[in-house]
């Protein structure tokens, strides 16, 4: 996602950025949106038209939704991290916005992932769930999620929100790998590797397109998504600002009071 | 920095101090255990060192919510801010003072807990011994917790949910490490190590980022 | 750090606090703009201004507890003794809460705060006499009136020695003597060559001081 830099917070620059954000994402959305619903399209086609798994059967097809999911719930992570470089490092003023619209969006991804496992998990091991490494640590990397959207929520000014939440999301970067490392070490040691790994690395090149394809429309359909939940939380916050400009300026006399309604409503 | 230990440690030992609470705590936690899963000694014994980290977890968690919250609400923090003393440093000696009234008390009072619990003379010490060197970890992944939800009126159910989910790899390796212990072939020298580079690895970054998170959220 | 000197050294030094052209934001509002001033040792400022007018706002970017949008603050001429120091290093910073535990006596609590702050000045017996409240070393601070809390978190400024006292409101819950009391201490703190920046609507009593009158400021910002 390329938006243009800009250092300074405040002034004029932090008024033209966003509202040149939702500009751009005015003009972009139609063409995401026609992009992501062919891709999606092509991919289903494709999907339901391979041919059976000799092993799995029809429960293959799973894969195409599943694996993808899975990306994505590991890219909006990275997002995050990406946005709270964004607020520490260089106080980009939309480095939150996006950090912070990512994060339902990830909880979603990993949601759909874990859910897809456990249903294709269910002919597969014969139960809808098992202590696997990467179901585990997708279990954590949920309430991981889960815990950030807390966070985001429960500070009421966007700025503090932010640095708590960015500062959050790093530590909770640097603990993903731990995690993810104990997970796996945990698995091995209490039921061996006896656990069937789907897909496994060589994957038949019928059953890689559409996985690709529907890898392609996932993408879109995160970043179609992402724009909007963007756009939705800068609009968010200029209502807010609006609001407390309006109680300011009632605050310092009272007569300021026309000019601030008719901010509210631009 | 020593006039910080004393004084932390010295309020949480007076009198509706957060040391005794979290001994009881622990203790009640342990106490239920039985309960829930029946009074059949031979699956309490094999439980027993998961039950203990269990109880040791959620009660180190417990205190962690005042950690510096009482220190914003009454302007002390303010002053810790300002002190020549770098941040991180008080950040440490606070986190230290928290284990030093909870994770370490209930490492120490294991074997009383190991009766009820039917567990051998292994089993406890190797449940004291992880203790011993896992729980300084739930006290400086907490204080970053604790850094981050200082400002909210309610921050300790959010500090449990966003620190929980980083203490498991603690956890693991912990309950892992006492079960090596006892069963014979797996060696229990690996977790033990693992939980204790745990251990020192937040002892670094946690007092960083808590202090990190201290400063950005003034105001 | 340890043993507080027998008696009240007297520190000569020349020092300015220098502020210029800053500007504060609050959140996403700009609180202060392009402001200049500056205070020499053994000169008090007083800030006024209505509510909201940003007076715990400069108090708190002076003291290094809110960042400054832009613009600088310095301390021009050190003494040697003070060089390549901040005006955090400089300063004691008396908010509107007291720093002080209820659940430690008034001695615990002000001997701590001097072990913390370092560069010892009067002890805690000599500080508790000057604000009047000698004897009530080991009464638990939970049991003093709002009044005597004030004077105890003065008191703190007193046990160690910093030449910058930046107070917000310093008098909120005193009754006349005890801001007499206090006029006097301030006094002899900038004899001492002290420096100290105030905001208050009461008339502190000083002899020489300057004022500054912080207006309300509607910032046009967004997001």
């Amino acid at each position: 996602m390329s938006i243009d830099a800009v250092k300074r917070p405040s002034g004029l620059t932090a008024l033209a950025n966003p509202t040149r954000f939702l500009a751009l994402v005015k003009v972009l959305l139609p063409y995401l949106w026609t992009a992501t619903l062919i891709l999606l399209g092509l991919a289903l086609w494709m999907g339901f038209s391979v041919p059976d798994d000799y092993q799995q059967g029809r429960t293959v097809r799973i894969m195409f939704v599943h694996v993808p999911s899975v990306w994505m719930a590991m890219g909006a992570y990275m997002v995050m991290v990406s946005g709270a470089l964004g607020v520490l490092v260089w106080r980009h003023p939309l480095a939150d916005v996006a950090a912070r619209a990512a994060a339902p969006l990830g909880a979603a991804f990993t949601f759909l992932g874990l859910a897809t496992g456990s249903i294709w998990g269910r002919p597969m091991w014969g139960t809808w769930w098992v202590w696997d490494a990467r179901l585990t640590s997708f279990l954590v990397l949920f309430i991981i999620y889960l815990g950030l959207m807390a966070l985001w929520n429960s500070v009421e000014e966007p700025a503090k929100s932010a640095r708590m939440a960015a500062v959050a999301v790093l530590v909770g970067a640097l603990n993903i790998p731990i995690i993810r490392f104990s997970v796996e070490w945990f698995t091995t040691l209490h039921q061996g590797p006896s656990v069937v790994r789907a897909g496994g690395p060589s994957l038949a090149p019928h059953f890689l397109y559409p996985l690709l394809i529907m890898g392609l429309a996932f993408l879109f359909l995160f970043i179609t998504l992402h724009l909007m939940a963007m756009r939705n939380e800068i609009m968010r916050r200029q209502i807010r600002t609006a609001q407390r400009k309006a109680a300011r300026s009632h605050q310092s006399g009272g007569q300021k009071t026309s000019k601030s309604t008719s901010e509210t409503s631009t | 920095m020593r006039a910080l230990l004393m004084r932390d440690m010295r309020l949480a030992l007076r009198s509706g101090g957060s040391a005794a609470v979290a001994l009881l705590f622990f203790l009640a936690v342990v106490v239920a255990m039985p309960f829930a899963v029946g009074p059949n000694a031979q699956l309490l014994a094999t439980i027993g060192g998961a039950t203990l980290w269990i109880g040791a977890l959620l009660a180190g968690l417990l205190g962690l919510e005042r950690l510096f919250q009482i220190d914003r609400e009454d302007g002390s923090l303010d002053q810790m801010i300002l002190s020549p003393v770098p941040l991180p440093a008080q950040v440490f000696i606070k986190s230290l003072a928290h284990w030093l009234v909870t994770g370490l008390p209930l490492t120490l009072t294991v074997p009383i807990f190991g009766i009820f619990l039917g567990m051998n003379a292994a089993t406890v010490g190797a449940s004291m011994a992880t203790l011993f060197v896992g729980t300084p970890a739930i006290s400086f992944i907490g204080a970053v917790g604790a850094a981050v939800t200082v400002s909210l009126p309610r921050g300790g159910l959010l500090l449990s949910v966003l620190v929980l989910p980083l203490c498991i790899p603690v956890l693991i390796f912990g309950v892992g490490a006492v079960r090596a212990a006892v069963t014979e072939p797996d060696p229990f020298l690996p977790p033990f190590l693992l939980v204790s580079a745990i251990s020192l690895f937040f002892s670094v970054l946690g007092p960083f980022a808590a202090a990190f998170a201290l400063r950005l959220g003034l105001d | 750090m340890g043993f507080p000197s027998p008696q009240p050294v007297v520190k000569p030094l020349i020092m300015k606090l220098q502020v210029n052209n800053l500007s504060v934001n609050r959140g996403e509002e700009q609180i202060l703009s392009d402001l200049s001033f500056s205070v020499a040792t053994g000169e008090a400022l007083i800030v006024r201004g209505a509510n909201g007018a940003g007076k715990s706002t400069l108090l708190r970017a002076l003291a290094g507890l809110l960042s400054s949008e832009s613009g600088s603050i310095e301390i021009v001429e050190p003494e040697a003794e003070f060089a390549d120091q901040t005006v955090s290093d400089l300063c004691h910073y008396l908010g509107g809460d007291n720093a002080m535990k209820p659940a430690l006596s008034v001695e615990e609590n002000l001997q701590f705060w001097q072990d913390f702050c370092g560069r010892p000045h009067l002890d805690v017996e000599e500080a508790l006499d000057m604000v009047g409240l000698d004897g009530l070393q080991t009464v638990p601070f939970a049991h003093l009136s709002t009044g005597q809390r004030r004077r105890i978190a003065i008191a703190r400024m007193l046990v160690s020695y910093r030449p910058i006292w930046i107070l917000d409101e310093p008098t909120s819950g005193l009754d006349a003597a005890s801001e007499k009391q206090f006029s006097a201490l301030m006094q002899a703190h900038l004899e001492d060559d002290g420096l100290i920046i105030a905001a208050t609507h009461i008339p502190l009593g000083l002899a020489s001081a300057s004022e500054l009158e912080l207006q309300t400021f509607v910032a046009e910002s967004d997001l």
